[in-house]
């Protein structure tokens, strides 16, 4: 187990473009392989097996194809993709050369926030750089393959990290998620076949062909493997990225950062679950707790509803608008916080609310407002006797 | 606005249309690029680009609508933007909140009077570990407590002197 | 003769959210032949792939509640009261949005379902300010009849007690009060996919998302072109007419006044819809008993000033010919472009302002007759023409605005008082304690109750191009049409595809030159073999089509005639038409038009004696003359698409 301030993370240690050249030796059908072998699952918090949608947007008929790095990294309390970004950018344009040559596309576009302007320059001087020793641009490391890069940048939009939404907003438009199906792998940017990768699982991706899926497998469970980063933040004595393997139990890792006392912890940022305490045995994975990276730690002074509060003002601002029950879902739950706040709301109109959440998670358009009432849905559960009958004065 | 200066805004934008390439995908880039430049998009513009992509001056207002870091009215020339999402609500952000006010007189929302400075909010500025963040325009300050709040906005208004002072000089030169 | 050529199918415009998408290409293996089986609550069915899950359920015959769907339009999936369950999937699938691909068991009803299109109903209550009995949609409106069909007999989650918007009244056409907006998003696709028009979009996100207009500017500052049609697809109030009826029945209660209704044709193909009769059901006769009722001193017959319109119209096409052909003038525009569509007038005053004078100097048939009552009828009834209230019912929102335009005073007085819709007309009906459909027929007034089929006709797409076209065959060919085609039934312009093209070759002899036009053409040699270019097209997405292509000099700048309605379907599809509008309801009311026709005895507009009457004791120096140009010719203003 390493922590990302007490020694470099995994990314360090492998050589650079050893990746590329072990994928591009090699068939497509062979790099495909590979990733699917190493179990490697999307790191942006959905978990969808990397091989398949490669091999997917590769069956995907059509010429023209597209790799877009989701650099739209706006899950509050995740802030991996940014170190990444920042310290090991070249391992994310691998990832994406490799994934353009598996899947036969020859643009790659990285989706870069707004809020992360700032690390434009430097972005773009390593793409220059690897235009100039031949990882990019015309036939690459002399195999006969095309592949290049550009930066878009986001203008502040939460929903854009959802991969329909993202496609949208390259084309022009508000980031409104689609109907899926069809999904980007059959039609994604412009119509084409477009594959969108978190910029962590490129990056784990170049490692994997560098050094294998078996080393990757030799980490994790069964079902979730390998290395993943986490970005940890709220009430610990060592908030920052750490690097551990997934399956770590809660407890575990908040032993690490040092949050011992830890009354809950908010795995998956506004959109994932609130643990509590007596559930720190559970472990971080995708069968059991998912999560993109975000580690949020309450500490045992925090006000539970204060928090529910905070990330449905956040899903109220940030829904996109388009379907029903996320756009009048969120300001309802919203309403029910302050009610509850103000010690105001029946157990019965709670139950209402609960039975709310239950619909935004199964009737809404995308992932933001299925996963929106998440964070209501188990502080409600976890922290019943914290939220009822409050008097107004201890607001 | 006057004729020639709507002309040469036209023509700036018909420039920028052909280097994005001329299609509705030009779109986000154009606007980025207007706001950056201008402080906003302005009517006028979201018209001229609209007919630019062949698209409607409406959906144009729609996408700039859309997106925090675009807007119609003119801001400031520096737009602090205050984090206000969990990990720096839980660092404390409300008393930087506070203080941003005091020091630049106005609530969230607003923009000075001399037009230097937009105070905002944003949704999570990915510096979690090292709240409370805040972004002023692109470069971000982390850690930030109530007394630097003063000291970060004296930087700017010596940085935006230190600016016009040489633009001045070059104007002379 | 005549050919069909179509215009290229232009990709939609709309965001691809809210377009239908394309199924997957490869189809799965258990997809033979095309098909797919499918199981919904228990019933098997095949659909073709990529069949979405609603058409299934339709063809099944299981009933799924929609709102957001609306079939004019692309889907967009947003509202979300159409979901369902698919086995194996955690998530409920938009069945409006979810193409079949693959062997899936579907459950339209369980509790889940159930109890998600409960919530979203509740949801959409808990932002609807207004009451159902204070809304021209009750009983009407498709929020009302989702509340009623999931029982909702409280408000969960609460309702709205103040209006959050101001209610837009700025439009003569147009009211928008966006406080019952439920953002189906409907308006928004008829108004930038459907219609091309641009005026709807959605502004702001999140809680905060709301459909307005550029900047969010009064209706009456932007672009609208008032063809109403976002109206007919409005699923509750929010969008209406703006509706004069209080002021109709002043003036019928005022008994100094002399009210006057001339009626199109549209409405009465229309009105029964109102009465719960299907679509298609003509109801002229008994509307004119019904409005008399209602206490109209007269009621006239609009297809007389359209067979006037075709005279003016048809004229002015042969003179611009012979200028062009004959006398080499070369600042003669062609082709020449139909003006009485409101909505297509207002279009190509904004987005093509440098083709007006393309567009047809003639009056419509409503303005012409409005100039016409207050000159011609007042001064033979010897009635001051000040104390007339001249209404015009019409399946158009567009009227309204028409008929307050400035210049449209040609009579010395405003010459269309009031605009009324079908809508408008069927609630004045109701309110005047009469049942529509089982009144007695009676006839029009005299004397402009006297019309023939070709005025008819104008209501549907297509229909005044025929009338001109038997109008102008006759005149140029000095033969009966129907030597041409059978029963004078013009049948390559009519239908409902979007572009029609049509070349009409004329004869080596042509006739000689009628009276009336002597004065103006000295014979039609220079006709002779020619071969007439014509072009029909409805909804303006597709008239933006042609004006595209006669930009880029394409085939249909050589055209000599293009009738362009704003409206799908023509002026049956008119946004003042009864609510709700789909492809098969505007066929059936067009059906009805044709039928109409048919049963004339006079079918062309040059036949009509009170026409020629007309010319021979008021326009005495004919069509296109002084008298004619000043009462029945108009200009235009070149608006542009930008606002300040």
């Amino acid at each position: 187990m390493k922590a990302a301030h007490e020694g470099p993370l995994t990314f360090a240690e492998v050589q650079p473009n050893d990746g590329l050249k072990a994928a591009l030796a090699r068939k497509r059908p062979d790099v495909i392989a590979e990733i699917t072998r190493s179990g490697l699952r999307g790191r942006g918090g959905a978990g969808f097996p990397t091989g398949v949608k490669w091999n997917l947007a590769g069956a995907a008929s059509g010429e023209e194809k597209y790799i877009v790095c989701n650099a739209d990294e706006g899950e509050p309390g995740t802030f991996k993709d940014r170190v990444i970004l920042s310290q090991y950018p070249d391992l994310v344009f691998e990832g994406m050369t490799i994934a353009g040559y598996v899947v036969g596309a020859k643009r790659g576009i990285v989706y870069l926030r707004a809020e992360y302007t700032y690390l434009l320059p430097q972005l773009e001087s390593v793409l220059a750089q690897r235009r100039e020793h031949g990882l990019l641009g015309h036939n690459i490391l002399d195999k006969g393959f095309d592949f290049d890069i550009e930066i878009r940048l986001g203008a502040g939009a939460y929903v854009c990290g959802e991969e329909t939404a993202l496609i949208e907003s390259l084309e022009g438009h508000r980031g409104e998620p689609r109907n899926r199906p069809p999904f980007p792998v059959d039609t994604g940017f412009v119509r084409r076949p477009t594959v969108v990768n978190n910029v962590e699982t490129l990056a784990w991706a170049a490692c994997i062909l560098a050094r294998g899926a078996e080393w990757f497998r030799g980490f994790g469970t069964e079902k979730s493997t390998g290395l993943k980063l986490f970005s940890v933040s709220g009430d610990c004595e060592r908030p920052g990225v750490y690097e551990f393997p997934m399956g770590i139990s809660i407890g575990e890792l908040l032993e690490e950062v040092g949050a011992r006392d830890a009354k809950a912890v908010q795995i998956g940022g506004a959109s994932g679950h609130c643990v509590p305490r007596c559930e720190f045995h559970r472990t971080i994975a995708f069968e059991d707790v998912a999560t993109g990276g975000s580690v949020i730690v309450f500490g045992p002074q925090r006000d539970m509803l204060k928090i529910a509060r905070n990330f449905l003002e956040f899903f109220t601002e940030e829904s996109c608008g388009q379907c029903t029950p996320c756009r009048d879902g969120n300001p309802k739950l919203l309403e029910g916080v302050r009610l509850l706040e103000e010690g105001r709301c029946s157990m019965r109109y709670l139950r209402d609310l609960i039975a709310l959440g239950e619909t935004m998670r199964v009737a809404s358009k995308c992932g933001l407002g299925q996963s929106s009432p998440n964070a209501f849905l188990s502080i409600v559960k976890h922290f019943p006797q914290e939220i009822m009958g409050r008097t107004p004065q201890a607001v | 606005m006057l004729v020639t200066e709507r002309e040469r805004l036209s023509e700036e934008l018909r420039e920028l249309a052909e280097a994005y390439g001329r299609q509705r995908t030009a779109l986000l880039p154009m606007l980025q690029h207007v706001q950056r430049k201008y402080n906003h998009v302005s009517a006028y513009t979201m018209q001229v680009i609209a007919d630019l992509l062949d698209i409607h001056p409406v959906e144009v207002h729609s996408v700039v609508s859309f997106y925090a870091f675009l807007g119609d009215k003119p801001r400031g020339r520096f737009i602090v933007r205050l984090c206000r999402t969990i990990s720096c609500d839980l660092a404390g952000k409300d008393r930087i909140a506070r203080q941003l006010e005091n020091d630049l007189g106005i609530p969230f929302g607003q923009t000075t009077g001399d037009g230097m400075f937009t105070l905002e909010w944003a949704n999570c500025l990915g510096m979690c570990d090292r709240g409370p963040a805040l972004l002023v325009n692109d470069r971000v300050y982390t850690g930030v407590t109530a007394e630097k709040v003063h000291e970060i906005i004296e930087e700017c208004r010596a940085e935006f002197g230190l600016h016009a002072l040489r633009k001045k000089e070059e104007q002379r030169a | 003769m005549g050919n069909h050529v179509t215009a290229n199918q232009v990709q939609s415009r709309a965001p691809r959210s809210q377009q239908r998408q394309a199924p997957p290409v490869s189809p799965a293996p258990d997809a033979i032949g095309g098909t797919v089986s499918v199981e919904i609550d228990g019933k098997s069915i095949k659909v073709p792939f990529g069949t979405t899950i609603l058409e299934a359920a339709r063809q099944a015959g299981v009933r799924i509640p929609t709102l957001c769907y609306h079939e004019d339009l692309c889907v967009a999936g947003v509202c979300r009261v159409c979901v369902v369950e698919v086995e194996g999937m955690r998530t409920l699938q938009a069945s409006c949005a979810y193409p079949i691909t693959q062997p899936i068991k579907i459950n339209t009803h369980t509790r889940k379902v159930r109890q998600a299109r409960r919530h979203i109903i509740d949801l959409l209550l808990a932002n609807h300010y207004g009451e159902c009995y204070a809304c021209g949609r009750n009983n009407n409106c498709e929020l009302q009849a989702l509340a009623k069909e999931y029982g909702v007999d409280f408000f969960r989650f609460g309702h709205p007690e103040k209006p959050r918007f101001e209610i837009d009244r700025s439009s003569h056409s147009v009211v928008r009060d966006m406080n019952k907006c439920v953002l189906c998003r409907r308006c928004i696709r008829t108004c930038i996919d459907f219609q091309e028009v641009g005026v709807l979009e959605a502004i702001g996100r999140g809680d905060q998302t709301r459909v307005t207009t550029f900047l969010e500017k009064p209706l009456a500052e932007v672009i609208c072109i008032n063809c109403g049609q976002c109206i007919n697809r409005c699923p509750t109030g929010a969008l209406r007419a703006n509706d004069p009826t209080d002021e109709v029945w002043a003036a019928i209660d005022d008994p100094t006044k002399h009210v006057i209704m001339q009626t199109a044709p549209s409405p009465r193909a229309a009105i029964a819809e109102c009465f719960g009769l299907p679509a298609g059901t003509p109801l002229t006769f008994e509307m004119n008993t019904a409005l008399r009722r209602c206490g109209f001193d007269k009621v006239f017959d609009t297809n007389f000033t359209a067979d006037l319109t075709i005279i003016e119209e048809g004229t002015e096409l042969l003179l611009r010919l012979y200028k062009a052909l004959v006398l080499g003038d070369k600042t003669v525009a062609l082709p020449q472009f139909t003006s009485c569509s409101p909505g297509w007038v207002k279009f190509i005053e904004h987005f093509y302002p440098e083709y007006l004078d393309h567009l047809s100097s003639a009056k419509s048939p409503q303005q012409m007759f409005g100039a016409l009552i207050k000159t011609y009828y007042a001064e033979l009834n010897n009635i001051d023409p000040k104390d007339i209230v001249s209404v015009a019912l019409m399946p158009c929102s567009a009227k309204k605005f028409e008929c307050n335009r400035p210049e449209m005073c040609d009579s010395g007085y405003k010459d269309i008082d009031y605009g009324l819709t079908t809508r408008e007309l069927a609630k004045m009906i109701s309110e005047a304690g009469i049942d529509l459909p089982a009144m007695p027929k009676s006839d029009f007034d005299d004397p402009f109750g006297t019309a023939t089929g070709s005025g008819v006709i104008f209501g549907a797409t297509g229909g005044v191009m025929e009338s001109a076209l038997r109008c102008v065959i006759e005149i140029v060919t000095g033969k009966k049409v129907e030597e041409f085609y059978d029963h004078a039934d013009i049948i390559p312009v009519r239908g409902f595809e979007g572009i029609r093209y049509v070349e009409i070759p004329l004869p080596e002899k042509l006739g000689p030159v009628i009276d009336l036009l002597k004065p103006l053409v000295p014979n039609w040699d220079w006709l002779a073999g020619a071969t007439l270019k014509v072009a029909v097209a409805h909804g303006t997405a597709n008239a933006r089509k042609i004006m595209e292509d006669i930009k880029a000099g394409g085939h249909f700048s050589e055209c000599h005639f293009i009738e362009f309605m704003a409206c799908p379907g023509g002026c049956l599809g008119g946004g003042g038409q009864p609510i709700p509008t789909s492809p098969e309801i505007r066929a059936a009311r067009a059906k009805a038009i044709y039928a109409e026709d048919s049963a004339y005895q006079v079918r062309k507009s040059h036949e009509n004696p009170v026409i020629q009457r007309i010319y021979g004791e008021f326009l005495t120096e004919g069509p296109g003359g002084h008298k004619a140009h000043k009462l029945l010719h108009t200009h235009y203003t070149p608006r542009g698409k930008y606002i300040s």
